[in-house]
């Protein structure tokens, strides 16, 4: 015989009210694990959106010349008065303090050329930073591997009567085609994609480049603090951010993030209370056993141990449960709610010890008053008969 | 020196605007190993008494002793301290725990005391053998009759061997056969050594104590 037999004999006995106890209190962890579970992996799913959505800051030279539109951005003038960015400042943007957000750089050359009696654009690009960041890119055939080989926008290669193998002439240089892009619906489908040291000297850029995408692998990640940091260190250079629909998409994540902590906050509110009422009618019905302890020699602070091992155990009992039902709830709702059957559930145990904790906190305090209330009885009251 | 002094106790309890003096200047003495019965009217102060003597209830004024420890000097927590390792309560109702079995009723005293689980079974059967409940350890409270469940708080009482069995009317809801029995062995427990100090408005049961105090408006008369 322990206090700790006291407090688990009587959860055995008083079973509806435990239940009670660790439902009122499941129902808030619960609500706070789907909440939390649900904006992670909503963030995450439009984190790798972003990813696949490609660049969201580009870098072009500071220009007064005449504009060249890529994908409805404005970029410098690129066949009259044009001027380029030196490849070496590009190393530059790894310094910035935001550098680990940085997941790609794509840097461009681009120029106008003669494909036989056609006018097209080549593009000089790194193929492995800009297949990283257009992972939407379906090849027939190869990626160039070497200088003299090209890949051709789906409209270019119909325009040249170019597919894969076959071989195309600019400058009076062969170059084979080793693959061909299907269809993408951008300014892509148009154009010639070689390397980029290649291409630099086919336009006579050599360590030049027109513009560069980066693309910042992050949500909510200082986008904005990124640019300025970038324009900082290359001050030739113009610097703007690709928001667009994903920034929107945050931003709505954001607003869903804070209505869901303050509806978790509201249902802990509510279980913290439920736990407080049953805790305190439960001190109230045991008052005359309160006093028989107290009577055989219990200290207050025996009283108090008892009152919360009983709340601490039904706590962890219900921060198990609210963790479990929590995710369950999360696994059910994603769907829904991130719109994408790609969006995977994120486990953290982190948030599961954090659950667990919480429930317990919560608990214990709502039972501190009922405790110290059990433990300030007056025995000779408790008991009546004496 | 006597084991129990009672000195000039007064007790007083307001309520409002009213006063009332449960004990109006109470002397008694009491030796080790005596058997006392209480006796008095309802409202005479019997139970109060008990309760002060229980370290339970501060008295308004006077100095209650017992085994030379002035009870209501003792700083915090070290009255419920002596009452653990003094003194033993036999209740009316028998306010026995619901949950908890025979065998563990009678443990509760020892659940704040440093021994171990096997040493504490051991204590609480001899306790329940000595007041004959010996095979029925395992039983709840419900399962027992009334007799037996006074049996219960008895074995209680005296499984942490107190100096002082305190006993409130322990038969006022039992019927004659059964009180008898009951008295027998608080009869059989003095014997033994046993100081017992028990309240009761049955004068038979004080042909089974040594000595009876009878209280008549909060004064010993």
């Amino acid at each position: 015989m322990k206090l700790h037999t006291i407090s688990i004999n009587n959860l055995k006995r008083r079973k509806a009210k435990m239940a009670f106890l660790t439902i009122g209190l499941m129902v808030g962890i619960a609500t706070i694990v789907t909440l939390v579970t649900l904006t992670r992996s909503m963030s995450s799913d439009i984190e790798r959106k972003m990813d696949e959505f490609g660049a969201n800051i580009l870098v072009t030279p500071q220009s007064n010349g005449l504009a060249m539109n890529y994908g409805g951005i404005s970029l410098g003038g690129v066949t009259f008065d044009q001027r380029e960015i030196r490849e070496e400042d590009l190393a530059k943007i790894k310094t910035i303090s935001n550098s680990k957000n940085i997941s790609a750089i794509a840097p461009k050359v681009l120029g106008g050329i003669k494909v036989g009696s056609r006018d097209v654009l080549l593009v000089g690009v790194n193929f492995d930073s800009e297949l990283k960041m257009k992972q939407w890119w379906q090849i027939f055939g190869d990626v160039p591997k070497s200088d003299n080989e090209v890949l051709l926008g789906s409209d270019a290669s119909k325009v040249l009567n170019a597919g894969p193998d076959d071989s195309i002439t600019i400058n009076e240089q062969n170059f084979k085609v080793a693959g061909v892009l299907d269809q993408t619906g951008s300014q892509d489908d148009a154009l010639v994609f070689a390397n980029l040291s290649k291409a630099q000297k086919l336009l006579g850029k050599e360590g030049k480049i027109t513009l560069a995408e980066v693309a910042a692998l992050c949500s909510g990640c200082p986008i904005g603090d990124m640019v300025t940091q970038i324009a900082e260190k290359i001050p030739d250079a113009k610097v703007s951010a690709i928001q667009q629909v994903v920034e929107g998409r945050l931003k709505a994540l954001d607003q869903f993030k804070r209505f869901s902590y303050a509806m978790a906050g509201v249902v802990v509110f509510i279980g913290s209370l439920i736990v407080f009422v049953t805790m305190m009618g439960s001190v109230n019905e045991r008052t005359t056993e309160i006093g028989v302890f107290r009577a055989i020699g219990f200290r207050k602070s025996h009283i108090m141990r008892i009152i919360l091992l009983e709340a601490a155990l039904v706590s962890l009992l219900a921060g198990f449960l609210g963790y479990a039902v929590g995710m369950g709830g999360a696994k059910l709702a994603l769907p829904f709610m991130a719109e994408s059957k790609n969006a995977f559930l994120i486990w953290d145990s982190t948030v599961a010890f954090r659950s667990i904790g919480l429930a317990l906190t919560l608990g214990l305090l709502a039972s501190l008053y009922p405790a110290l209330h059990a433990a300030k009885m007056d025995p000779t009251e408790a008991l009546r008969a004496l | 020196m006597a084991l129990i002094e009672i000195k000039n106790v007064k007790k007083q309890y307001t309520s409002g605007d009213d006063t009332v003096e449960a004990l109006r200047g109470v002397d008694i003495s009491i030796e080790a190993g005596e058997f006392i019965t209480i006796m008095g009217q309802s409202g005479s102060g019997n139970s109060t008494v008990l309760s002060v003597l229980g370290g339970m209830n501060h008295p308004t004024t006077g100095e209650v002793e017992m085994a030379g420890v002035k009870l209501y000097q003792l700083p915090g927590e070290k009255l419920a301290d002596f009452r653990a390792q003094n003194l033993g309560f036999v209740f009316q109702s028998f306010h026995l725990i619901s949950y908890l079995t025979a065998i563990e009723n009678v443990m509760l005293p020892l659940a704040i005391v440093k021994m171990s689980t096997p040493a504490k079974k051991t204590a609480a059967r001899q306790a329940l053998q000595r007041v004959g409940l010996g095979n029925k350890l395992d039983r709840l409270p419900n399962q027992l009759s009334g007799g037996e469940q006074e049996r219960v708080a008895i074995a209680r009482a005296i499984v942490n061997n107190p100096h002082i069995l305190l006993a409130d009317e322990p038969t006022g809801n039992l019927d004659s056969k059964t009180s008898e029995e009951v008295m027998a062995l608080f009869r059989e427990l003095n014997d033994a050594g046993q100081t017992v100090v028990m309240v009761t408005h049955n004068p038979e049961n004080g042909t089974y104590s040594d000595r009876t105090i009878n209280l008549k408006d909060g004064m010993v008369v």
